[in-house]
């Protein structure tokens, strides 16, 4: 991440805005007075993608697939037009393929060259699966990857990576946990998360989803 | 172009920082860079591609260094000044200069409003285009290589599957050419396939031989075995 990311916080934060900071304001109210931009259109564009497009639709998607066979089985042939079915849609969801988690197999979504990511199911990329470390090794060793996701798959399970060089998107589909057959969809719903969504775990029951700490807890910002 | 960005296949850029609950932008700027690269999508100066291929031409330690929403914001500097729609003196200033520029990027109509702009989170683009004078040269099934090319502009064809051997394993239509869009040397399209590299053919027999990795690569990545 940026060194400017990592200070502690300990003390009290001074009010001086960063560098990028200063520079996009600046920005920004030339792109307005020269009747580039509409600053209300900004708000419009980050409200949209802090407050409404984001893991929620896909794990919409993924619990209407566990508990409509037809549905999944549109989902699976034609993902944009199912996903389509629910409301959701937009960039860079243009051409949607879904892949299906067995216990035999195990998809992982990566793009290597840039950022290239589902958004319209998924929201807007978290800044691990932008960086270097993910992008660069998910490809040439997925297991480990998801080994510090706390993920150990076993040695006779396939792991295929897709690693999103064109504008189609890739979204997972998870498994559905053992123990929830009497669930309802919402309720499937809730249980479903981001990183399943990529590849970088499975959906847990929720007896298993309080028991489970990430291995990576320490890393985190 | 051989650059930082084609980062596949790398092994010493440290752990995975995963950070949970993690915002959707860390700082307001973040957003706001996000927003308006978006709203200056809709000039239609530049399109994908292009935007893509800026983010690359970064140099490489600069493009390490910088975070996500840096490198966002080097792109929209460099794409404002290289279009004609602001100079960089504009930019360090932070003011108009009414005469530097032609009269369509002074007292300029955006064209996305707030309106528009709800709209366009919700519209799907379609970079699909007919299937019109050629056909697919490659079937489902059939064994491809991947060719040993090296070009000084944009591709979507990574380094690490260039000489490579895999497998069709989907047709998913004709799409747009990044290699020429990206320069605008048109949209060029051609058949676009989703093709399977065995990992050990990639990695070596370090690798499991159950496991893979796919590309989506066009046609002219690829030649038959």
């Amino acid at each position: 991440m940026s060194l400017g990311a990592s200070h502690n916080h300990d003390h009290e934060h001074q009010a001086v805005p960063s560098d990028p900071a200063l520079r996009t304001k600046a920005l920004e109210s030339l792109l307005v007075e020269k009747g580039l931009v509409d600053p209300a259109a900004l708000d419009a564009l980050v409200d949209a993608y802090e407050n409404k497009i984001g893991p929620r639709n896909g794990a919409r998607v993924v619990a209407r697939a566990w508990v409509d066979p037809a549905f999944k089985k549109r989902l699976l042939a034609d993902g944009g037009a199912a996903i389509a079915e629910l409301g959701y849609g937009g960039p860079q969801g243009d051409h949607m393929v879904v892949l299906e988690n067995t216990p035999n197999v195990h998809n992982l979504v990566v793009c290597t060259l840039c950022s290239c990511y589902p958004w319209p199911v998924l929201g807007l990329p978290p800044v691990w699966y932008k960086s270097a470390p993910y992008r660069s090794r998910a490809v040439i060793d997925p297991r480990g990857v998801l080994r510090e996701f706390s993920l150990e798959l076993p040695e006779d399970a396939e792991v295929r990576v897709w690693d999103s060089t064109s504008e189609v998107r890739y979204l997972v589909l998870p498994e559905r946990p053992e123990g929830t057959e009497k669930m309802s969809e919402e309720e499937l719903a809730a249980l479903v998360t981001r990183d399943s969504m990529i590849g970088v775990a499975k959906v847990l029951a929720p007896a298993e989803a309080h028991s489970v700490a990430r291995v990576n807890e320490g890393a985190k910002v | 172009m051989n650059g930082i960005h084609d980062i596949g296949g790398m092994q010493d850029m440290g752990p995975i920082q995963y950070e949970r609950n993690e915002p959707v932008f860390h700082e307001a700027w973040e957003g706001r860079v996000y927003a308006i690269t978006r709203a200056l999508g809709a000039w239609g100066k530049w399109n994908i591609d292009a935007s893509r291929y800026q983010i690359e031409v970064i140099p490489p330690a600069d493009y390490l260094r910088m975070s996500y929403y840096e490198r966002w914001l080097t792109r929209i500097v460099e794409d404002l000044v290289k279009h004609g729609l602001a100079t960089r003196e504009e930019i360090e200033t932070g003011k108009p200069a009414p005469e530097a520029l032609p009269r369509e990027a002074r007292n300029a109509t955006p064209p996305l409003d707030a309106a528009g702009a709800v709209a366009i989170a919700a519209s799907r683009a379609n970079y699909k285009r007919p299937e019109a004078n050629a056909a697919a040269r490659f079937q489902t099934g059939e064994r491809v290589r991947a060719r040993n090319i090296h070009p000084l502009g944009h591709t979507r064809l990574p380094r690490y599957v260039r000489g490579k051997e895999g497998t069709i394993v989907r047709h998913h239509g004709v799409f747009v050419f990044p290699d020429t869009n990206a320069h605008f040397l048109g949209e060029q399209p051609q058949h676009l396939y989703s093709v399977r590299f065995a990992a050990r053919e990639l990695w070596g027999d370090g690798a499991s031989f159950r496991d893979s990795v796919h590309l989506d690569l066009w046609e002219s990545y690829l030649e038959p075995l």
